[in-house]
């Protein structure tokens, strides 16, 4: 996988002349995209895809060196009964298990992300963060999923988060970084398309809309947003920008109508996961039963699958 | 922003598989007779047309002619329907309005198909549009029925008798809804005439009238064209004319209407502007653009056919509906895909190329969707014309298509001058971040309808009509009842 190497010369943008956002008009626009209907070929198509874009997620405060170890496992088997499946894009987790996780992927081409900068509240100076971000790359992570110091966004201290953020990117070198804007704490549609032009003017390599831990996660109105934000910034400095919903995001539907989304706002160049994620734990699953559904016309029972 | 130069690209990878509406429910005879007086029976002179689908050409129905006997046969059962339904209780009236209502919502499926087969529109508009909204208006003129005293305060009510409605090929369904519903609600009889290309659904509703029981004449439909249109029109024992269609016809009936006791209603053409100022949510002012013009094919006479952008926004505007128009799906109506269906005939499909060539050869410059359309049936992709001025041909006319005029206005002033300067006032888009510009937009722009930060939304409660040659009276809401009622002193 590629990695877009961007100068850190960037200056913070002038954020009131960022666009506007209408609401009703953005809900409307996601109606259109579920009122899509995709069958067939299309959908094998699509079901395949989302399983490559899938970073398969654990973060939680009770995760251990064995539960990382599953997850690993899970990623390099999806489902070994259906033979031609892709793997999952990445594995994401807490910086201790970087290590645990670059073991049992050894071999593989899985990326591993770790979050980092005191994920998930991102409440802590910005040494610590730095460290935190040091310490997972050190240990292995290709990819760093960081936090935005939201308490100084909304306080309107731009130029803190910003500069957070560019740092952020130079401690992480080579490494991907994502940029997890927590939308759900950002209130409305128009903070949302701000915070995305900050973090992709401050050098993200993706913008990503939620930690998991505040609902509500992933909407498909929060990321058109965003994604209309990538499109913008493409349009202006020709920088492909990725994007991942991450969080809430759990059944096949769904996420078919997120891909419709991506094509349509982005186009065919961003329908890989080198540009699109998504950030989920139990999609894999619903997307495999689906695959299933598909080949042989019936639902198998949930047992038939790992549970990870 | 920057002039785009970083393009997008659509038309690679993956793409939707085909998603087809079954029809397999659908029954559509091979003939069909006129319905008059509570009954399907031949047309007097033994005539036939067909309608066909313009998606593939092949012929769908052969439907009777109307001739004027035939005219003659249906305002009579409408006129000895019109006492006893004028009589009946006023909440027994709209019992029958609610069970049309109801039987329409049931049979919707059947509905939406059976439109977008005879009148090329994507099953996507049918099924969510066109056929609610008719059941809606339906709804919407039974609770009136028996509510008319208060309507109108002060004043006492009396239908008017047997009304003459001549309705469009663009929203069958939807305008017979908007005809029958508030003429019966009121307490008249109908006669209606459907467009000589789109008549199937008229005469579904004509078989669900039957079922609902409605007593005969009440209701009747006949299928004709321009011919039976008129002597509808002409019809000495005609009490109200209620007509939706072209200016040029609405013209004819007006003067054949002068100097008659006659009261009539014309909803006729448009040329709406669309006007996006710089200080727009941008992206869904796109959308609205999109909905304005590309909605039904362009065939929409409240359409948003006349762009006014702001000139700071302006080529970014442009940049972004180009590559919005490449993810428009072109083709199979029945295809739930499908954004933008079949031209409704080939005669509005030659209508609408003499424009692009017309608007070629004024100096516009042309950029159309890449999309790929259907080798049988009449197509026509989305397409824009930048660099034209208001003398402009494809400025001034109404094209009914799926063809958009684009201007740039730098001040206020300058965007309602170009909005007012056409002989239509049907509708009027206008799009700003700013409630204080939406309300002086609202009240600088002669036109019946004006959204602001939407466009395309229709409701029964709110009335529809024209300024200028836009048309005469309101449709809709409490305005819609006055059309079909006498107002006399208490």
């Amino acid at each position: 996988m590629s990695l877009s190497a961007v100068p850190v010369t960037a200056n913070l943008p002038d954020l009131s002349r960022v666009p506007v956002v209408d609401e009703v008009g953005v809900n409307e626009r996601v109606a259109r995209f579920q009122s899509r209907s995709i069958k067939a070929d299309s959908k094998v198509e699509a079901l395949k895809l989302i399983l490559s874009m899938i970073d398969l997620t654990t973060l939680e405060g009770q995760d251990t060196a064995g539960k990382v170890r599953q997850l690993c496992q899970k990623a390099i088997h999806l489902h070994d009964a259906m033979p031609d499946l892709p793997h999952v894009a990445a594995v994401c987790v807490y910086p201790t298990m970087v290590g645990i996780a670059k073991d049992t992927l050894k071999g593989h081409d899985i990326n591993i992300a770790s979050v980092a900068t005191a994920f998930p509240s991102g409440q802590a100076s910005l040494s610590v963060k730095l460290d935190d971000t040091r310490m997972a790359v050190d240990a292995g992570a290709t990819e760093i999923d960081m936090v935005i110091s939201r308490g100084a966004f909304l306080a309107g201290n731009y130029a803190l988060v910003f500069d957070e953020i560019v740092a952020i990117k130079e401690a992480c070198g080579d490494t991907h970084l994502k940029v997890i804007l927590e939308t759900g704490e950002l209130g409305t549609l128009d903070r949302v398309r701000q915070a995305s032009d900050l973090a992709m003017h401050a050098g993200a390599d993706f913008i990503k809309t939620s930690t998991g831990k505040i609902q509500p996660a992933a909407t498909m109105q929060v990321t058109l947003v965003m994604l209309q934000a990538i499109r913008d910034y493409y349009y202006a400095t020709g920088r492909m920008v990725g994007m991942k919903p991450a969080g809430g995001i759990s059944k096949a539907k769904l996420a078919v109508h997120y891909l419709v989304m991506l094509r349509e706002t982005l186009g065919n160049a961003w329908m890989t996961p080198e540009w699109f994620r998504f950030g989920a734990s139990s999609l894999a699953n619903d997307v495999l039963m689906q695959l299933r559904k598909q080949a042989t016309g019936v639902y198998q029972s949930a047992d038939y699958f790992s549970k990870d | 922003m920057a002039i785009p130069d970083n393009k997008l690209a659509f038309n690679d990878g993956w793409q939707y598989s085909p998603a087809p509406e079954s029809i397999d429910h659908i029954k559509v005879n091979k003939k069909y007779e006129l319905f008059i007086g509570g009954d399907f029976v031949a047309p007097v002179e033994g005539k036939y047309f067909d309608t066909i689908n313009p998606a593939t050409e092949e012929k769908l129905s052969s439907v009777g002619l109307a001739s004027t006997a035939d005219v003659d046969k249906a305002v009579k059962a409408a006129r000895k329907a019109f006492g006893p339904w004028s009589r009946l209780k006023a909440a027994e009236r709209g019992k029958y309005i609610y069970r049309i209502a109801r039987m329409l919502q049931e049979r919707s499926r059947e509905f939406a198909a059976i439109e977008s087969l005879d009148g090329g529109k994507p099953i996507r508009e049918s099924r969510d549009v066109d056929i609610p909204l008719a059941a809606a208006h339906f709804f919407y003129y039974a609770g009136w029925a028996d509510k008319l005293e208060y309507a109108f305060p002060g004043r006492s009510v009396r239908p008017l008798g047997v009304a003459g409605q001549i309705i469009p090929w663009n929203f069958p369904m939807l305008m017979a809804s908007w005809k029958i519903a508030p003429a019966l609600a009121c307490g008249n009889t109908v006669v209606l005439k459907p467009a000589e290309t789109t008549p199937l659904t008229a005469l579904k509703l004509a078989e669900v009238i039957a079922d609902a029981g409605l007593p005969p004449g009440v209701v009747n439909i006949i299928t004709g064209a321009g011919d039976t249109g008129a002597a509808m029109v002409n019809h000495p024992d005609v009490d109200k004319v209620a007509f939706t269609g072209s200016t040029d016809v609405g013209r004819i009936i007006q003067k054949s209407l002068a100097g008659t006791n006659k009261k009539y209603t014309l909803e006729l053409g448009g040329k709406a502007a669309n006007i996006i100022f710089a200080d727009a949510a941008i992206d869904q002012a796109v959308e609205g653009i999109v909905n304005g013009i590309f909605f039904n094919q362009g065939h929409v006479c409240c359409a948003g056919s006349r762009l006014l952008v702001q000139e700071s926004v302006a080529d970014e505007v442009v940049q972004k509906l180009k590559d919005r128009m490449e993810t428009l799906i072109v083709g199979d109506p029945l295809d739930k895909n499908t954004d933008i269906g079949a031209i409704n005939s080939p005669e509005q499909l030659a209508t609408i190329e003499s424009y692009l060539a017309i608007g070629q050869d004024e100096g516009g410059e042309m950029f159309q969707s890449s999309c790929p359309v259907p080798d049988q049936g009449y197509w026509c992709r989305p397409t824009i014309f930048t660099g034209v001025s208001q003398s402009n041909r494809v400025v001034q006319d109404e094209i009914f298509g799926p063809v958009l005029a684009i201007q740039t206005f730098r001040t206020f002033d300058e965007a309602v001058s170009k909005a007012n300067n056409t002989p239509y006032g049907l509708s009027g888009g206008i799009w700003t971040d700013k409630g204080a510009k939406i309300f002086k937009m609202t009240q600088s722009i002669r036109a019946g309808v004006i959204w602001a930060n939407t466009f395309n939304k229709f409701d029964p409660t709110s009335p529809f009509g024209g300024y200028k040659e836009s048309g005469v009276g309101r449709e809709g809401g409490l305005h819609g009842l006055d059309a079909y009622l006498k107002l006399e002193a208490q």
